[in-house]
């Protein structure tokens, strides 16, 4: 084999394995989203979905590689805390949704999204109490579908609290609010759900990491 | 009869070619380039569109008839074909025509995209519009000033505040028809853009600013809205077709309504103000 010949091999063996890599950290990027979480369907005269959710300050390191953000997570069928954003639901199906909001109070940045729409009633239950507002600075979070226009606010946990959670999962134990409330899925679709408070602490303007992520505080519900 | 020229022949093409070819694109063509006739505006850009439109088809007919007749009448025919033509040195005249009627067509356009654009063409034109007087075709009687609206952007949805109407928000965007408005459009956080094809209605939302634009829909029909201007994760997602002009009488029921159905969160709202910039001490970052 001449020089010449040698040196050509030498670039289609680099040009190849540059390739090879590119092709496996473009699939690892792919494969690398939640997966979708798919709760019991409940028959009866009306089919149901329990959903049960809870907010923390920091999701921690058992749950992501990015133990600061700000997260939701789920508890999945084998009752354990998951990580994941994207929920398969049936359509036109109520869904009960009950959200342990562990995380303090950031306040809303337009005080319009404090206003409960969408869900049954157009109300919610806080630690118990029919609400249909929530003062916009205590609120935490929102979850939010805007294609259905669905939107709750979450009353956060108050700066003073005693035995707050510092990081996922969160037991019933440390100082938290219950939320409650219902919706009906719509037909058959992929729905984007958000947080509409910027609570990416450690980003500008609190907009960035966990607010630009899917798994974190924005996913999809799909509706099938 | 005296025999036409070479000259004279390409312009006898190019006549007729326009002459059958332009009045087809105007029943056929024209009156379905976008952006359609649902409101002054965008019944604006569809001229504008068909204008130009017209012209290029005009301009291209003509550089048709031109290289048609050139290759056709001017062909190698009997010649060596390794001969070269004979060298061209300039012709005054078709020199000075070409720079004519550039020059006229380039000035007459230029002049009728200004005229165009004096009413804002429902694009935003910033806090203190400088045209002002001139937007719109129904600007209304003193008795009937503009329907203010502040479209209200954020990562990822649209808000709208209506200040006449008792300062509610709303997520549903609803116009009366044949009445102006003027839309004040901002954002809370990033850079977003307000656009509305069917209306015309395209604007920068820059948090911190003002940007007014103006629209006078047409027609009562469904709108489809989406962000024009690439802000984050669900940019995507940001499109909302529930919007709808609908006639004065539904805009009042609509908007007695929603005063009522978000009067309990109405009172939290800041006061109105043509930009929306909330404390900084309430961002988590």
């Amino acid at each position: 084999m001449t020089s010449v010949q040698k040196k050509l091999l030498g670039i289609v063996v680099v040009v190849a394995g540059a390739g090879v890599a590119i092709g496996f950290y473009i699939t690892g990027f792919l494969m690398s989203g939640p997966t979708a979480y798919h709760p019991p369907v409940t028959q009866g005269a009306q089919k149901s979905v329990n959903l049960t959710i809870q907010t923390v300050a920091a999701v921690g390191p058992t749950l992501s590689p990015n133990a600061s953000w700000v997260s939701y997570v789920v508890r999945n069928n084998q009752n354990q805390w998951h990580r994941t954003t994207i929920w398969s639901l049936p359509a036109h199906t109520l869904v009960h949704v009950t959200v342990y909001q562990f995380d303090g109070d950031s306040g809303l940045r337009n005080p319009f999204m404090a206003k409960v729409r969408g869900t049954v009633g157009n109300t919610m239950q806080v630690n118990g109490k029919t609400m249909n507002v929530l003062n916009p600075d205590d609120a935490s979070h929102t979850f939010a579908v805007p294609a259905l226009g669905l939107i709750v606010p979450l009353k956060g946990v108050a700066d003073d609290a005693k035995n707050q959670c510092d990081t996922a999962p969160c037991t019933m134990a440390e100082a938290h609010n219950t939320i409650t409330f219902t919706f009906r899925t719509p037909g058959k679709g992929r729905y984007r759900w958000q947080c509409f408070v910027p609570c990416a602490a450690g980003f500008l303007d609190g907009f960035g990491g966990p607010m630009q992520t899917l798994g974190y505080m924005d996913g999809f519900l799909n509706v099938a | 009869m005296t025999r036409m020229g070479h000259g004279g022949r390409i312009l006898a093409l190019w006549v007729v070619s326009s002459a059958i070819s332009l009045p087809l694109i105007a029943i056929f063509l024209t009156p379905h380039l976008p952006p359609g006739t649902g409101s002054v505006e965008a019944k604006g850009q569809q001229v504008d569109n068909e204008v130009l439109t017209m012209i290029s088809v005009w301009i291209a007919l003509g550089i048709f008839a031109y290289f048609g007749y050139v290759l056709t009448a001017f062909r190698l025919r009997d010649a060596d074909p390794a001969l070269d033509g004979p060298p061209i040195r300039g012709h005054a005249r078709a020199q000075v025509l070409w720079i004519v009627f550039t020059t006229a067509l380039v000035l007459c356009l230029a002049g009728f995209g200004t005229y165009e654009l004096l009413g804002g063409a429902g694009g935003g034109q910033g806090s203190d519009p400088v045209f002002k007087a001139f937007s719109g075709d129904a600007k209304g009687t003193p008795g009937d000033p503009p329907l203010q609206v502040q479209v209200i952007a954020q990562q990822w949805q649209f808000t709208f505040r209506y200040p006449s109407e008792g300062g509610f928000e709303s997520a549903r965007f609803v116009l009366p028809v044949n009445r102006q408005v003027e839309l004040h459009v901002t954002s809370l956080d990033v850079i977003h853009s307000f656009w509305v094809p069917a209306l015309g209605v395209k604007a920068d939302a820059n948090p911190g600013a003002d940007n007014i634009a103006y629209v006078t829909p047409k027609r009562i029909e469904k709108l489809a809205i989406h962000c024009a201007e690439l802000c984050g994760l669900f940019h995507g997602y940001m499109f909302d077709n529930t919007a709808r002009v609908v006639s004065q009488s539904a805009f009042t029921a609509w908007a007695k309504g929603m005063r009522q159905f978000v009067s309990s969160v109405t009172h939290y709202l800041p006061k109105y103000h043509h930009t929306y910039l909330p404390d900084p001490a309430f961002r988590a970052g």
